[in-house]
């Protein structure tokens, strides 16, 4: 059983409210900070930590952290990016719901390690429920004297805002979230300046994720140093995962980092299996935007070892042979699976979602999912998957954002690795309208590194 | 520490105050190696970064860390550091990019050029010419929208757009009000006014002028003539309101003065905003003090119609049956 930090007391009826969340030792890493630790002490204990930021990218929280610029007379703000919108991914969602007051803690003692004084929790404007629970919590939170004037008698302001997004997708990438809060069109913006040194309205800001926020409550409550035992090499601590797909019991698993893929999809603690007694086809490690893999190459490397879930090893061997950690959105997909299907259902998504601001992703985004439709129903030819790795390669790395990037990876992870079910979607059209091309050789144990994907590269 | 930082583009260096952009360090270098600029515009605060066009690799960040960027950058927002080399035309990794973003400029492009106001000064028609392929990979139905009138002097053809943000950012800093923004996101994106509302202030007809492509189009000047059959000359006279010098440039066919638009530079930019009392209502050579042609750079489509380029071509004038065909244009020439 591994460690809980997050999801410890999940299950306590009524953990929601603030009497509970007390009587199992909430609000005790604010009684730490405000009156024992400086707010420098508290960027040293995350650093040490080696908390990794949990929205996607990965950037160590405590290196952003000093990154913070501290200009005289200008305030600074913490944002918490709860503007979860990657298909697969429902971690934050369900942190709000149950235990908001770890989201209002950790906000608590981060604003405090940063000096702001205001600070805001942006959340996606379909989660209504979620922000109604915000507002209650917060509001308990003041009534207790954890917000608002003088905190516990230490002198320190901090006042904690929710605020509606409009439900962009675009809106989860920092700048376009600072603009969307500012009040203007969710556009990104375009770095530098980096939202350390100009955030909102101008001043340093530091955005984070939902579950990094929650994190710094237990690396304040027991050292940073006991945080970094959890976890293997440079991914520490527990990592939540929302795990969506085929699998027997699908939800959000809290995990130590470095727990093994295998162990993770195929144990009753976590997954319990492949829904139906099927076979495992492909998996996406990490939100929609991450490389999707094969079976064979999401429980093991290319050269026979096994994969485990952390930053590092899930992108073992790069675009090639590898994936990334993500935001933790673990889609799996079993044998009755249409992977062409589900590239174009992503395609749409990105489609749907770009802001428009730079060409290549505004226009491109588009082509991709109109050629893919194509695809699925049966009206492709050869030339058109080339295209779409044309197309795909124009967009990736050319945009102001990473939406380009996240449109084009799995694009391209699913030509390069499920290139033959492509191929028989236009050799076979009328067959691929009613049944699937089936796990063909996908779970295959790998023995040695395919040469044709090394080449690809 | 200096103010000039030392970049080298192509392999050409130059000096440049601290803070420049990769791009107007390439300006000041000049010639070819000056990555094209769909949405960048140098009076606009703010503009740029969003077409792609002028991405350059830059193959050493700076002599401190003399590290290339990962990525290729959008030189016009990127600033230079002491002892950065970039690589604009030398790079097949650029050329290519470009390539694909003018490609994806074009798939929803109309590519009505035949037919738009804009075709023979457009610079999407240049970058297309320059970078673009022979036939369209592009199968699907292009995007549409219906035209509409913004404003009585302006036509929006939101089909041609390529959303560049230059109008918006010229309706925010140079005229009073902004009045119309981007509504809707993705490629569904359109510059719209608020509601009804038509663009309406003294100012307002320079979005015509910073508009790279045909999108927005004077309606005063809409299918009067193509541009290349027009003879620019540059003019002024002593305009009344207060931000607008007068200086011009008219466009004449024959004795008429079809449009008016404000001077551009040799980067297509305006030199100084225009008002709308220049631009719509003065449309009389009396109107004007003429100073002279105004220099149309050769590779423009525009000066094949140029005085100063005109030159018979010798077979012309050892051919009499060529003469005879050519009358009215050697004519012409003696004339001026």
């Amino acid at each position: 059983m591994g460690r809980k930090l997050l999801l410890e007391h999940i299950n306590v009826p009524g953990i929601n409210t603030l009497e509970v969340y007390r009587q199992k030792g909430g609000y005790r890493a604010v009684e730490k900070a405000l009156k024992t630790l400086t707010p420098d002490e508290i960027v040293e204990e995350v650093k040490k930590s080696g908390l990794r930021g949990r929205g996607g990218a990965g950037f160590p929280t405590g290196m952003k952290w000093s990154f913070l610029a501290k200009p005289e007379g200008v305030p600074r703000y913490l944002v918490c990016n709860a503007d979860e919108s990657e298909p697969g991914t429902f971690k934050d969602r369900y942190l709000m719901t149950h235990i908001p007051h770890a989201l209002i803690e950790g906000m608590i003692v981060s604003s405090f390690a940063l000096g702001a004084n205001t600070s805001y929790i942006y959340v996606r404007g379909e989660m209504m429920p979620q922000i109604r629970i915000l507002e209650r919590a917060i509001a308990e939170a003041k009534a207790a004297g954890f917000l608002g004037k003088n905190i516990l008698g230490t002198g320190y302001d901090l006042e904690l805002y929710v605020q509606p997004g409009g439900g962009a997708y675009i809106c989860g990438e920092e700048t376009a979230l600072l603009e969307s809060l500012e009040g203007k069109r969710g556009n990104p913006r375009i770095k530098p300046p980096f939202p350390a040194i100009a955030g909102l309205y101008g001043c340093p800001t530091v955005v984070n994720n939902v579950e990094s926020i929650a994190a710094v409550v237990p690396i304040v409550n027991d050292g940073g140093d006991e945080y970094a035992k959890i976890g293997i090499g440079r991914s520490t601590g527990t990592k939540l995962i929302s795990a969506s797909g085929n699998l027997v019991k699908p939800g959000v698993y809290e995990i130590e980092l470095g727990l093994p893929v295998e162990e993770f999809i195929y144990s009753d603690e976590y997954c319990g299996g492949i829904a139906n007694g099927k076979r495992l086809k492909a998996t996406v490690a990490g939100g929609s935007s991450v490389p999707i893999l094969p079976a064979n190459l999401t429980l093991r490397y290319a050269n026979g070892e096994p994969r485990l879930m952390s930053y590092e090893s899930l992108s073992e061997g790069g675009f090639a042979t590898g994936t990334m950690l993500g935001s933790g959105g673990f889609i799996a997909f079993d044998e009755d699976q249409c992977i062409v299907r589900n590239t174009w259902n992503f395609s749409r998504f990105y489609h749907h979602e770009s802001c428009g601001q730079c060409s290549p992703c505004r226009e491109g985004t588009g082509w991709l999912e109109k050629i893919l439709h194509k695809i699925e129903f049966g009206h492709g030819t050869m030339d058109d998957i080339d295209l779409l790795w044309d197309v795909q390669r124009k967009i990736e790395g050319n945009t102001i954002c990473p939406l380009g990037d996240a449109a084009s990876w799995p694009v391209a992870s699913a030509i390069r690795h499920f290139r033959d079910e492509f191929e028989w979607h236009v050799k076979e059209p009328m067959k691929s309208q009613s049944t699937n091309y089936g796990l063909a050789n996908y779970a295959n144990p790998i023995e040695k590194a395919p040469e044709e994907v090394k080449s690809q590269n | 520490m200096s103010d000039l930082v030392k970049v080298t583009i192509d392999g050409i260096t130059v000096e440049v105050e601290n803070g420049t952009t990769i791009l107007n360090a390439a300006r000041q270098i000049g010639g070819d190696i000056v990555p094209p600029a769909m949405c960048y515009y140098s009076k606009l605060k703010g503009s740029g970064g969003k077409c792609r066009t002028c991405i350059v690799k830059v193959s050493k960040g700076s002599e401190k860390d003399p590290r290339p960027m990962p990525k290729l950058v959008a030189s016009c927002r990127t600033t230079v550091m002491d002892g950065m080399e970039v690589q604009n035309i030398t790079s097949p990794e650029v050329l290519e990019a470009r390539a694909g973003v003018v490609e994806i400029l074009l798939i929803n492009h109309p590519l009505d050029c035949p037919v738009c106001d804009q075709a023979g000064e457009c610079d999407l028609q240049n970058l297309g010419y320059e970078h673009g392929l022979q036939k369209t990979r592009y199968e699907f139905e292009r995007r549409t929208f219906d035209r509409i009138d913004i404003g009585d002097k302006i036509q929006l053809h939101m089909n041609r757009c390529i959303l560049c943000y230059r109008c918006v950012f010229t309706a925010d800093q140079i005229t009073n009000k902004r009045v119309h923004g981007i509504l809707n996101r993705g490629d569904h994106s359109e510059i719209s006014t608020y509601i009804q509302t038509a663009v309406d202030n003294d100012f307002s007809g320079n979005v015509i002028d910073v508009c790279p492509v045909g999108a927005l189009t004077d309606r005063t000047f809409r299918f009067k003539n193509r541009v290349w059959f027009t003879k620019p000359i540059d003019a002024h006279r002593n305009c009344t309101h207060e931000k607008c010098n007068g200086k011009v440039t008219l466009w004449y066919k024959g004795e008429d003065v079809l449009r008016v638009t404000a001077r551009k530079d040799q980067f297509g930019e305006v030199e100084e905003f225009i008002c709308n009392e220049c631009r719509f209502d003065k449309k009389k050579t009396a109107d004007w003090t003429l100073e002279h042609p105004t220099h149309i750079p050769d590779t423009s489509v525009i000066a094949s119609n140029h005085y100063e380029t005109f030159k018979p071509l010798p077979v012309i004038k050892e051919n009499l049956s060529l003469q005879e065909a050519n009358k009215r244009e050697l004519e012409k020439t003696t004339k001026i």
